[in-house]
């Protein structure tokens, strides 16, 4: 019986197919607009959990420059406050597994006729492990290699591409960084966009001490721009600032009350809050689109309305003939149900066309999830039960002498 | 004897603004197996408001109804619509057909509301497609045949059931006179079969069709002429 009333629902959506159509495109506009959404959303929150592992776990920044010098803002990291001997310092602390102190600046780098506009790291190898960053090729540079400011390079796979293209192979070659020549030992291995949207592969990687003294020629010896601190866990993170906070401000004789003159920040709660963020957007997103749904639904009770009434008739003809108030009202709540269940089929394709669209021609990532496809059919469903049940419940409800007799 | 229909002191009245308005006053009657009555009177005689109580569309207001035995007038809506399903087969003057369905579907209509499952639906409402002459109307729709046709496959319909009682409302008053005389032709022979029929009519070339006529005027039988005698009723059953 439920499948010939499911055949029933099927003919009359037929019988009028540009009304059926019609009202079905708000379904259609809805649905999609809801997947595309949150394709879009879910797109957003992939790419911030790359950048995210991307970045390294449990990650300290600590920058030197106070975070707000008075009126006079400089930027953080221009002051020269932070050395070597910090860093060593840093590391001796209990909850801090690893420590990276990186000295940076941009440079024209040049292999045979080519030129290209990068940033330089200096670093030591301890680097590696803090960003979780390994190497496709060569290897990495040592401690001796720190010790005796070699000459060495590590190079990202943006320089490769647009130094060396694809025939060359990098490693063992020389290039020059601000005149003087580097050898290549090795390849970074491929990290993407950072979470402010930089190109990270876009980089070369010098041993510390040679950045020091052979490219950016600080004007105090050792100093660096910048302390990379690993902690040992996410459950220590606070221990970790904490300590780094005190262990500074003790070594830099900043007296009780004063700034600091360094700044510590914790990268990986701002790639939370980002992430967090993000995901409130798709939300926020998706809640605006099924706004849409809710006014298909709305097209859906008025056309049903109408259908009741045109079909008042035929209502009473089939009560005659033996249809209980249930078999009424069920077969114009299906009608509903697959209005919508069919609008919302269509709106799905709609969505993940859309999500390839935007992904061919904005280059953002949108991602169709099983979950947001799901989602849109139970909502789909809901939609046409509850404004389909209003409808059917007025053709139940006719009182069939009246009906038979409606012309 | 088997009683297909007993009605007594049976009462009707409508709620107007005028105050309440009888239309059915004290009407009592019995329909057994295997009869054929007209019911004839003027227009708002009552007799469509009786044909909707016999029918179980509509209830009195006071007085009792038993059809095949079950007690209408106290029935739920359920179970009257059972009983329509079942026991009623439905013959309207307009013959009433699903414009969009197929002639198999328009007849096989009711088994869905009684639960029969697509092959024994298709099975019976060919069968009774052809005993009333359509084998091959199928899958034709009704406004594609004429309008006679379209009683038979509303007869079909209304037989498609196996039921007890076949209530026709002016069956014939779409209709010229040839085809009405055809139609009529197959109420007697269903009657012969021993199916119960009940005609509401105002012609009464019509209704000398029937064993049995009753009149109606002003809410109240006021004449019932029996033809056939009980004992050639069950000659015939």
């Amino acid at each position: 019986m439920f499948a010939a009333m499911l055949g029933e629902a099927w003919h009359a959506m037929g019988a009028n197919r540009l009304r059926t159509f019609l009202t079905m495109l708000g379904m259609m506009i809805g649905v999609g607009a809801v997947v595309l959404m949150m394709a879009i959303g879910e797109g957003a929150q992939q790419s911030i959990k790359r950048s995210i592992s991307s970045m390294g776990s449990n990650l300290f920044i600590v920058l030197s420059g106070p975070p707000n010098a008075g009126a006079a803002r400089s930027a953080t990291g221009n002051a020269a406050t932070l050395n070597v001997r910090d860093a060593d310092a840093i590391s001796e602390l209990d909850v801090v597994s690893s420590v990276a102190p990186v000295s940076m600046g941009n440079a024209q780098i040049i292999y045979s006729g080519n030129n290209w506009n990068t940033s330089i790291i200096g670093t030591t190898p301890s680097y590696f492990q803090v960003r979780d960053w390994s190497i496709s090729e060569g290897y990495i540079f040592s401690d001796s290699d720190i010790r005796s400011a070699t000459r060495v390079a590590l190079i990202g796979k943006t320089v490769v591409e647009n130094l060396f293209g694809d025939e060359i192979d990098p490693v063992g070659k020389t290039i020059r960084i601000k005149q003087s020549p580097f050898v290549i030992v090795g390849v970074l291995d491929r990290k993407g966009q950072s979470l402010d949207g930089r190109d990270q592969d876009d980089t070369i990687i010098v041993p510390l001490t040679t950045a020091q003294r052979k490219l950016f020629g600080n004007q105090v010896p050792g100093s660096v721009r910048q302390i990379l601190v690993q902690a040992e866990s996410d459950k220590v993170m606070t221990q970790a600032e904490e300590g780094i906070n005190n262990l500074l401000r003790q070594r830099h004789n900043v007296r009780e009350g004063s700034d600091n003159d360094f700044s510590v920040r914790n990268l990986t709660a701002i790639a939370n809050t980002a992430a967090e963020t993000t995901r409130t957007m798709s939300l926020l997103l998706g809640a605006i689109a099924s706004i849409s749904l809710l006014v298909g639904g709305i097209g859906i009770m008025n056309i049903m309305l109408v259908s009741v009434t045109e079909r008042t008739r035929e209502i009473g003809i089939r009560m005659a003939i033996g249809a209980r108030e249930r078999d009424i009202l069920l077969q114009f709540l299906l009608e509903a149900l697959m209005i919508s269940i069919v609008g919302c089929l269509i709106g799905v394709l709609i969505g993940i066309g859309g999500a390839m669209f935007v992904k061919t021609f904005f280059g953002t990532d949108a991602v169709v999830s099983t979950q947001s496809i799901s989602l849109a059919f139970i909502v789909a469903a809901s939609v046409g039960v509850f404004f389909g049940f209003y409808p059917a419940r007025k053709a139940a409800k006719l009182n069939p002498i009246e009906a038979l007799r409606y012309q | 004897m088997d009683r297909v229909i007993e009605v007594s002191h049976l009462y009707k009245s409508y709620e107007t603004a005028a105050g309440p308005f009888s239309v059915l006053k004290d009407v009592n009657l019995i329909i057994e197996k295997g009869d054929y009555v007209a019911i004839m009177g003027p227009s708002g005689s009552g007799k469509s408001t009786f044909m909707n109580i016999l029918g179980c569309l509509d209830s009195p207001t006071s007085g009792d109804y038993f059809l095949d035995g079950y007690d209408v007038a106290h029935l739920g809506g359920n179970a009257l619509a059972q009983l329509r399903n079942k026991t009623i087969g439905f013959v309207f003057q307009g013959f009433n057909l699903l414009a969009r369905s197929s002639l198999l579907d328009n007849v096989a209509l009711p088994l869905v509301y009684s639960g029969q499952d697509k092959r024994i639906r298709h099975e019976k409402a060919k069968q009774v497609l052809t005993k009333v002459g359509l084998a091959q109307y199928f899958n034709s729709r009704p406004n594609q045949i004429s309008g006679g046709q379209q009683q038979r496959v509303a007869i079909a319909r209304a037989l498609v059931n196996s039921p007890t009682l076949i209530l026709a409302d002016e069956p014939t008053g779409n209709l010229d006179s040839k085809t009405s005389e055809e139609i009529m032709t197959l109420f007697d022979d269903l009657n012969k079969e021993g199916i119960t029929v009940i005609l509401v009519t105002h012609e009464n070339d019509i209704a000398a069709h029937a064993k049995r006529q009753i009149r109606f005027l002003d809410g109240k039988v006021i004449e019932d002429s029996s033809r056939a005698e009980p004992a050639m009723v069950e000659e015939i059953v």
